[in-house]
């Protein structure tokens, strides 16, 4: 049952609390969405997403449907259940006002009111600002709908058209989760015109993933992070 | 950079200001100024130097491995590397490699990554993040847990596949193999040498490894 549904336009940014439990939809409105993500545990924002944490317990460098994305603390926050895309990426960080103004030159406020060219690195301040956060707390995120490849030789190589208009990503909360989101261009995106994709975000309620669930049986390392998780709820 | 840029220093241990051993299990965390260079040598061979930077006038400016290997393209790091801070400013760059293999992406150990990786009953084995954590309480700097975010791990190889796989394999460092780097900035420098005894990433023999810091 969806709970609640909310539309980010380009350029837009949100912060979230989540109840564990739950399945939080994103889906691209058009083709070349990304949205720049950071996840935290909403009771205790100290323990966070951790990235290298959750690649090397899942010996990955992309991000896809039976993974679990994991705290710092060894606990999953959410485990990736639906995935039209195969790949997420990790890798890229999120950009910033200099990097959006070379790329796609610089639109104020003054110039363009609500269509200003905005980017994910303010747009994390100010969301995380709302919750005592700051600058601080902005460690590795995850970027939803984009794709970097690493070539043998260890070069990066971010992909065009990756995402096709109606792809989904969904995720399942595994403990109360602060999700806080910009849908700000990728910082490897191609120079041009600054991509206006809205991406829709659905609550719907959620069963908890059973013995027999994909994520938990994904890897045994994702069933040992489930299992920290439960344990916060003793 | 892509692959090994191998390159000697012309320094002499002789004129270090400063040279230190660091046991398997312990840390350091020490300042060094603009123009100073560091070295970590791996003098066993097959350890994992976990290092971490702040910038020493605001700490709220740190190593981000994110902004470093996007902005040079690679996520492997050698000679002319620039490490590269929250801000996307270099605070260090990389003058000579004898290694060439070092990851950006695995992160520290921890106590519960350990749990996750490899079994529930692992907590009580030593981590890094341990170690991190009490040089930053024992220091008497600004820095806590919520100012740490993923290290360098020097003389570690975790290759990354195109499908998008990511592989632990035994490190390709060598005893005597350095990788020495010069700061741009006024950095306070974090080091775990590695106690991790699950995976190859020290040969499963933890072993010292030796810090050397020139004017």
């Amino acid at each position: 049952m969806t709970l609640f549904t909310e539309t980010l336009p380009p350029g837009a940014m949100w912060s979230i609390r989540i109840p564990r439990h739950r399945t939080v939809r994103f889906t691209a409105l058009a083709a070349g969405a990304n949205l720049s993500a950071l996840l935290f545990n909403a009771v205790q924002p100290l323990d966070r997403l951790n990235v290298p944490d959750t690649l090397k317990a899942l010996h990955t460098a992309k991000l896809t449907r039976g993974h679990v994305l994991m705290s710092d603390m060894g606990r999953a926050l959410a485990s990736i259940t639906e995935d039209t895309l195969g790949w997420h990426d990790p890798l890229g960080g999120h950009i910033n006002a200099a990097q959006v103004a070379a790329k796609f030159g610089e639109q104020t406020y003054q110039d363009a009111h609500n269509d200003w060219h905005r980017n994910a690195r303010d747009n994390f301040l100010i969301e995380l600002a709302k919750h005592g956060l700051g600058l601080r707390d902005i460690v590795a995120n995850i970027n939803f709908f984009s794709k970097v490849v690493v070539a043998e030789d260890g070069r990066m190589a971010y992909v065009a058209e990756h995402c096709p208009a109606a792809a989904v990503i969904e995720l399942r909360t595994e403990i109360d989760v602060l999700f806080v989101l910009a849908n700000c261009p990728h910082p490897l995106a191609p120079s041009g015109k600054y991509p206006k994709v809205p991406v829709r975000i659905d609550i719907l309620s959620s069963e908890p993933g059973g013995s027999d669930d994909f994520c938990r049986n994904f890897r045994p390392e994702c069933g040992r992070a489930l299992a920290l998780a439960e344990r916060l709820y003793l | 950079m892509s692959t090994l840029v191998y390159n000697e220093s012309p320094l002499s241990p002789a004129d270090a200001i400063r040279s230190e051993i660091i046991l398997a299990g312990d840390g350091w965390f020490q300042p060094v100024k603009k123009d100073q260079t560091l070295r970590i040598v791996d003098l066993e061979g097959n350890q994992a130097a976990d290092t971490f930077f702040f910038n020493a006038d605001d700490v709220t400016e740190r190593y981000s491995a994110q902004d470093t290997i996007r902005e040079q393209g690679a996520i492997y790091i050698t000679t002319g590397t620039k490490l590269m801070s929250n801000h996307c400013r270099p605070m260090l760059t990389i003058t000579a490699d004898t290694c060439g293999r070092h990851d950006t992406l695995g992160g520290a150990c921890a106590s519960e990554s350990n749990m996750v990786r490899y079994a529930l009953d692992k907590r009580f084995m030593h981590a890094c993040r341990d170690t991190f954590l009490l040089q930053m309480v024992l220091s008497g700097y600004p820095v806590t847990k919520r100012d740490l975010a993923h290290n360098i791990n020097f003389f570690m190889n975790v290759p990354v596949t195109p499908e998008g796989g990511l592989k632990f394999e035994d490190g390709v460092s060598e005893p005597g193999k350095y990788v020495e780097m010069k700061a741009e900035v006024d950095v306070l420098c974090l080091i775990s040498n590695c106690p991790q005894l699950n995976n190859p990433c020290n040969a499963y023999n933890p072993t010292p490894i030796q810090v050397l810091v020139w004017n």
